[in-house]
């Protein structure tokens, strides 16, 4: 199947959303171009793994290369592994759910919608891409709509918090571009096989790797370049949330895996502080969510606690750790993608995201309660839910690693999940449990479009928290792949 | 050899008969100036199209004069700039009662281009600059009664002047030295002697003044700011264009022997150039202003690229140009329609411009966005090559710190985005009847900045066409 179809699908229901009129069919068309969205990657799916059955153990599959640009060398090469395409579900049914929870969105909706599609389009290029230039044209088209969509559609104190966003990502790409030249310069070549193949002078390496690591770390919210996240993330209209927590972040954590894998000896070399700043994130990120009040600063903030994991589990730099960081990214997108749809029903109803002014919503509307509650629960990982699968894998791979202060970076990361307990317990406790002011009793319930979208995202958290070994089964094999490029440093060392 | 002279200058044969029968319509009856300008704009789309029909290899006058299939690229781009001025100034020159001279003038101005391009000597070089500058000082003072339009004029002439006469002194000096100003003589002749490295930098000095390239910026806010929209974007496009082409074949093909000296002058005029283009950009109000200083930043990242020596240097060098042409031109098409109608020319005032104006807005959001290097916009890819351009020297210092200055333009250029869409405004610009003219010429600009990028053709045949060290 031709994985050009992923780009393609979103840029004519992008066109379609231009064309239609009026918010019925916009938000129609919409819904129905990302669910063809996920019919393809379902479909994308069941091909893999038959392909991969039926004994096909290429490293990527659909691989389709094109030249681009002839003079500079540029080629439009793609192609997926297990990891990417695990990354492509991800997306697909975040941008069902987005489009699901924006079904009333009356401003502008035109270009509301076009603007999310536009964003899944920049986030399915990237996944697919295995030519560095692609993938930094598609990291960067996903910026634009983002600072779009939350100036325009935010709440609070927008336009400050979209130019945050949008500068930080951008000095972050400009670092990535950095590196990228780096690596251009060294190789000849933008195409990520090729570059495995031939492999990095060490010296490059370590010269670029930062660049393109804390580059792409910019974006998965890495300590101390975390900033942009809180609030970016409680500015930012529901889907747009979703889409920024659920897929946007994902980007530099997918960036941050292969650019660890395309330059093992750095990554060998500064894996000390790629795990010192994880670390950091993770503890900070846990301490600073129990000092919040909103609940959408409550989630962003957890979200770099969260993403931490994901640079702990690459900076560890082994197999079961890098499965753990893969599989926290799915996680960690489904979870934060139900909890912003949980809040911005709330926020709808209630029109508040303090949770002091909030209580008892459970009498009032039993199923956003209940979607806020398994948000919850995922997110201080309860075995059942995704969470605790993706955080456990990261723990043991991390704790394979017998060096001490390795050790106790796993340790401190561990002892986080308690603070995390704390605020996700006492947030749901004051406004899901106790009594209900008067003026909350009488809101309704979520409608059809949030049920549905709830639904869709909590089957994805449970699917892999009750069945890991499916998502193990689709990934395994290419950080198999991604250790065997790491793991021949270590036996040169 | 007659024959050879009409094929070979057949683009300045053109636009001289161009003026001329502008200056035949001039003395003949009054016509109204709609006539004038729709009659003028098809001889300028049929000028555009009879440039891109044929080219050939050749010089002309002892070598005074070359072409090739590049230089006739080069001033198709040009032609197509100008169409795209005169189009979107349509309902500025409607109410002018000097349509043709203004046509005139700008037609003279693009012809001196046309043969600075193309000139294989340093004195046909210097005449062609004259030719190209002084119209150009007339055409600024073109709104009469305005004070601030005459203020334009006499800060370029005086500064034209000024760098002129620098240039001047540093192609005597080379002549001093080598006794020559024909090109293809004059490389087997530099051999960076002191005296030579003097006028080496006095001629760059002199072209650095004519891009505006930092230190040697400060007449350019002022003359954008006080022309007239139209001449502004003749500056700020055309004429800083045909400079760049010119400095590109001098460098590349004349100075070859001191490579290494010019590269150190170009990276550190480019640093400056970026940094005090984008640092001023930030605190502009007017439009004007504030695009004048964001195309000094542009001019900074076109110097990184020339930097880099190669076919890939002066390929991203036009490449560059060409998007540049597109989204500067779009960017100034939205301003020079809003400021014919309602005579507002500050950022301020675009607050709240969405609401009224949704495909004005659009225009002018893609176009900042192709000036900052947003993909999928073609300046993304423009700026893009230019720095890997630059790069291939090995000198990362320089490319991280315009990667950085990246990220500073980006600011100023969201800002404008900012007030179009997300700043509330009680008295936004009213909803303007934009003329048919205009639209299209629009329509062009944004097709230019998504096509150009995406469409690898274009810079593979610039490729195909460039030249490197």
């Amino acid at each position: 199947m031709n994985l050009t179809l992923l780009i393609l699908v979103p840029f004519i229901t992008a066109v379609l959303i231009l064309l239609a009129r009026g918010l019925q069919q916009i938000r129609v068309i919409g819904l129905i171009g990302s669910l063809i969205q996920l019919g393809l990657a379902g479909w994308l799916l069941k091909s893999f793994l038959a392909a991969r059955a039926a004994g096909n153990n290429a490293a990527h599959l659909f691989e389709s290369n094109q030249t681009w640009f002839k003079a500079l060398h540029i080629n439009y090469h793609i192609g997926i592994d297990g990891i990417a395409l695990a990354m492509i579900l991800l997306t697909s049914v975040i941008v069902v759910a987005g489009i699901l929870v924006s079904w009333t969105m009356d401003k502008l909706s035109k270009e509301y919608f076009f603007l999310l599609v536009l964003l899944s389009m920049g986030a399915y290029g990237f996944f697919i891409s295995l030519d560095l230039f692609t993938l930094f044209f598609f990291l960067e088209v996903a910026v634009i709509p983002k600072f779009l969509l939350i100036g325009i559609w935010g709440s609070g104190d927008k336009t400050k918090s979209a130019m945050k966003l949008a500068l930080m990502l951008m000095a972050g790409s400009a670092l990535v571009m950095v590196g990228l030249f780096g690596i251009y310069y060294n190789t000849h070549t933008f195409d990520m096989v090729q570059i495995t193949q031939q492999g990095i002078p060490v010296g490059v390496q370590k010269f670029f790797f930062p660049f393109a690591f804390l580059g792409f770390g910019v974006f998965a919210a890495l300590f101390p370049f975390h900033t942009w996240v809180p609030d970016g993330h409680a500015s930012a209209p529901t889907a747009a949330s979703m889409f920024l927590a659920g897929i946007s972040m994902k980007l530099g954590g997918y960036g941050c895996l292969r650019i660890a894998a395309l330059m093992p000896d750095a990554a060998h070399t500064y894996s000390w502080i790629i795990i010192l700043l994880a670390t950091i994130a993770i503890i900070y990120g846990a301490f600073a969510t129990m000092m919040q009040t909103d609940l959408k600063y409550i989630n962003a903030y957890s979200s770099i606690s969260h993403c931490g994991f994901v640079i702990l589990g690459i900076g560890m730099l082994n197999k079961t750790s890098i499965n753990g960081a893969v599989i926290q990214m799915v996680s960690h997108g489904l979870m934060t993608a139900l909890f912003f749809a949980a809040i911005g029903m709330i926020y709808s109803r209630t029109h508040t995201r303090m949770v002091a002014q909030l209580g008892g919503l459970l009498k009032a509307m039993p199923f956003i309660s209940t979607v806020f509650v398994i948000a919850g629960l995922c997110s201080l990982g309860l075995p059942g839910f995704s969470g605790f699968v993706a955080e456990m894998t990261v723990f043991m791979g991390s704790w394979q690693n017998p060096d001490g202060a390795y050790r106790l970076a796993t340790i401190l990361s561990g002892a986080s999940i308690v603070v995390t307990a704390v605020y996700i317990l006492r947030a749901t406790g004051r406004a899901i449990m106790g009594p209900i002011s008067a003026e909350h009793a009488l809101l309704s319930d979520a409608t059809w479009n949030e049920k549905l979208a709830a639904v869709l995202l909590i089957a994805g958290i449970l699917v892999i928290g009750l069945a890991p070994f499916l998502i193990n089964h689709l990934i395994m094999p290419s950080t198999d792949a991604i250790m065997l490029q790491v793991g021949k440093v270590t036996l040169i060392k | 050899m007659t024959y050879n002279i009409l094929i070979q200058l057949r683009q300045e044969l053109a636009l001289a008969l161009l003026i001329f029968i502008l200056l035949f319509i001039k003395l003949g009856k009054d016509r109204s100036n709609e006539s004038i300008l729709n009659f003028i704009n098809a001889v300028l789309v049929i000028n555009l199209a009879a440039g891109f029909c044929c080219h050939e290899t050749g010089e002309l006058f002892n070598g005074m004069f070359n072409t090739n299939a590049l230089i006739v690229f080069e001033k198709n781009l040009l032609n197509l700039a100008l169409l795209i001025i005169s189009m979107q100034s349509y309902a500025w020159l409607k109410e002018s009662k000097n349509v043709i001279e203004f046509y005139i003038l700008t037609l003279t101005s693009l012809l001196g281009m046309f043969f600075m391009i193309s000139s294989g000597n340093l004195l046909m070089f210097y005449l062609g600059l004259e030719m190209s500058t002084i119209p150009l000082a007339a055409a600024a003072n073109f709104d009469i009664t305005k004070r601030k339009s005459s203020e334009a004029a006499m800060k370029l002439i005086l500064s034209s002047a000024f760098s002129s006469a620098i240039l001047l002194m540093g192609i005597s000096f080379l002549y001093g030295t080598t006794g020559t100003l024909t090109f293809s003589i004059l490389t087997a002749h530099i051999n960076g002697n002191p005296i030579q490295l003097f006028a080496f930098i006095l001629l760059i000095s002199g072209f650095a003044f004519k891009i505006s390239a930092v230190p040697f910026h400060l007449w350019t806010a002022d003359v954008y700011e006080g022309a007239p929209v139209a001449v502004t974007s003749f500056l700020s496009v055309i004429s800083k264009a045909a400079v760049l082409f010119t400095l590109v074949n001098l460098l590349y093909k004349v100075f070859t022997p001191i490579a290494t000296t010019w590269y150190l002058v170009l990276v550190v005029l480019a640093a400056a150039t970026i940094l005090i283009g984008n640092l001023f950009a930030l605190r502009q109000d007017s439009f004007k202003r504030f695009l004048a200083f964001s195309s000094i930043a542009q001019v900074g990242f076109i110097l990184i690229g020339i930097s880099g020596s190669s076919q890939a240097g002066s390929a991203s060098l036009i490449y560059f140009i060409l998007i540049y042409i597109f989204s500067n031109l779009a960017a100034f098409g939205v301003v020079s329609v809003v400021s014919a109608l309602t005579g507002k020319e500050k950022i301020s005032d675009f607050k709240g411009f969405y609401k009224t104006n949704p495909m004005l807005s659009w225009v002018l959001t893609i176009a900042l966005f192709s000036l900052a290097g947003v993909p999928p916009t073609a300046g993304f890819f423009g700026k893009l090559f230019l720095m890997m351009a630059g790069a291939a020297k090995g000198n990362y210092g320089i490319i991280i710190f315009a990667a950085l200055n990246m990220v500073v333009s980006f600011y100023y250029y969201l800002k404008v985005v900012k007030s179009i869409f997300m700043d509330e405004n009680e008295a936004p610009i009213q909803k303007l009847e934009v003329p048919a003219i205009s639209k299209i010429a629009m329509y062009i600009c944004v097709a230019g900045v998504i096509v150009t990028g995406l469409a690898s053709v274009v810079y593979d045949y610039i490729y195909s066409l460039s030249f490197g060290l």
